[in-house]
């Protein structure tokens, strides 16, 4: 998609600033939370595959073994046993039982087989090779045992490669896509904050030295005043009052005599 | 959490099988089939006359019947359909390939080991499936 450039869209206050920060401590967190949970889901995955690898092979020579003592049975008894197998067959006899087992977070299956009643097929060889039908049934009951397990291993891995997978999509999504949006959300917030601080203190400064430049206007004009002040004391002092001649010229109009 | 793929605790399930004769009548004898009362079986016997069509249903069937929790394929038969057993990948019910008398265990076409055939870099089980 578009990546590293993008950031959601918020206004840029101290509040939101404060929220991001928030939602960026939790997504820190379960990141790391979510990536401990994939190793471990692989460290049992590793397991489970050893296991299987060991399980079929033990498998392989069970049924191999199985298939011998049918053939031994089927010697002896003769080949007809098939069809009275066949025909016996009425419900199973051996049943499995499946369950969850919770692993590291994640549910797998497991399947443990039990035997309900015993099956009808006591009749089988009776006229001859008995022993063998016997031998052969022993043998196959435990090649079920050793399916069933394989069976579990299997089911439980394949549920861990999806778990697995799902994880490590949850946790590149978090690092690629989650962090950095909120990460640029962040400084675009923390930008525009400084561009403000910047226009008010600009502001500031600008006030200032507009009343610096009044108050040195004042203090101009009252210095001018002052030393008015003090030529006029001084005139007086001498006699003549250096505004009088103004102040005569301005005081005559008040007098009816003289036209001016 | 995104567990979409339930897995029925069940109490009693069977283990279906789709194989030749003799493996069929192994496992008839250790008690593993079942006739119920429509008399649907449990079981497939594969032999020289049984076409693809007729093993590709009973897989289908077998593997959405919900009683059913294993499903026993013989290699030999899950060559025949094998794109159906590769494009299976629902947890339950659980398909094992088993080795017949004939034809011996290979663990190249297996479909759940050549799926992972890439972790096992040097010591490769089924690395012959290339």
């Amino acid at each position: 998609m578009s990546g590293q450039g993008q950031r959601l869209n918020v206004v840029p206050t101290v509040t939101v600033l404060g929220v991001i920060k928030a939602r960026l401590i939790g997504a820190t967190r379960g990141h790391a939370l979510l990536k401990k949970k994939s190793d471990a889901l692989t460290v049992q995955f590793r397991a489970i595959l050893k296991k299987i690898v060991a399980t079929k092979e033990s498998m392989g020579n069970i049924m191999k073994s199985s298939s011998f003592a049918l053939t031994e049975a089927k010697y002896v008894a003769g080949d007809n046993i098939k069809y009275t197998v066949i025909e016996n067959v009425k419900t199973a006899s051996l049943k499995v039982r499946s369950r969850t087992e919770n692993v590291a977070g994640v549910k797998l299956p497991k399947f443990e087989y039990f035997t309900e009643a015993e099956t009808k097929n006591e009749l089988t060889g009776l006229a001859r090779g008995g022993q063998q039908v016997q031998g052969c049934k022993t043998a196959y009951v435990k090649a079920i045992e050793v399916l069933v397990e394989l069976a579990s291993l299997q089911t439980s891995f394949l549920t861990l490669d999806e778990a697995i997978k799902t994880t490590n999509r949850r946790v590149n999504a978090l690092e690629s896509v989650v962090k950095p949006r909120l990460e640029n959300t962040i400084s675009y917030i923390k930008g525009e904050l400084d561009e403000l601080e910047r226009e008010d203190f600009f502001r500031l400064k600008k006030i200032q030295a507009f009343k610096k430049r009044e108050i040195e206007k004042q203090m101009k004009s009252s210095k001018q005043f002052a030393e008015d002040q003090a030529a006029e004391n001084l005139s007086l002092q001498r006699g003549i009052s250096m505004n009088a001649a103004h102040n005569m010229l301005s005081a005559t109009p008040k007098d009816a005599d003289i036209i001016f | 959490m995104a567990n979409r793929a339930q897995i029925p605790t069940n109490n009693s399930a069977l283990i279906a099988m789709i194989a030749d004769e003799d493996t069929i009548t192994g496992f008839l004898l250790a008690g593993v089939g079942n006739v119920d009362l429509r008399r649907k079986t449990n079981y497939l016997i594969v032999d020289s006359k049984t076409t693809v069509k007729q093993i590709e249903d009973a897989f289908k069937e077998f593997t959405t019947r919900d009683d059913v929790a294993i499903v026993l394929i013989s290699q030999y038969v899950a060559n025949m359909i094998r794109f159906l057993v590769d494009s299976y990948n629902k947890p339950v019910p659980a398909i094992l390939e088993i080795p017949s008398k004939d034809h011996p265990y290979d663990p190249a076409h297996d479909s759940v080991l050549s799926r992972v055939k890439y972790l096992f870099s040097t010591e490769s089980v089924a690395s012959d499936r290339r």
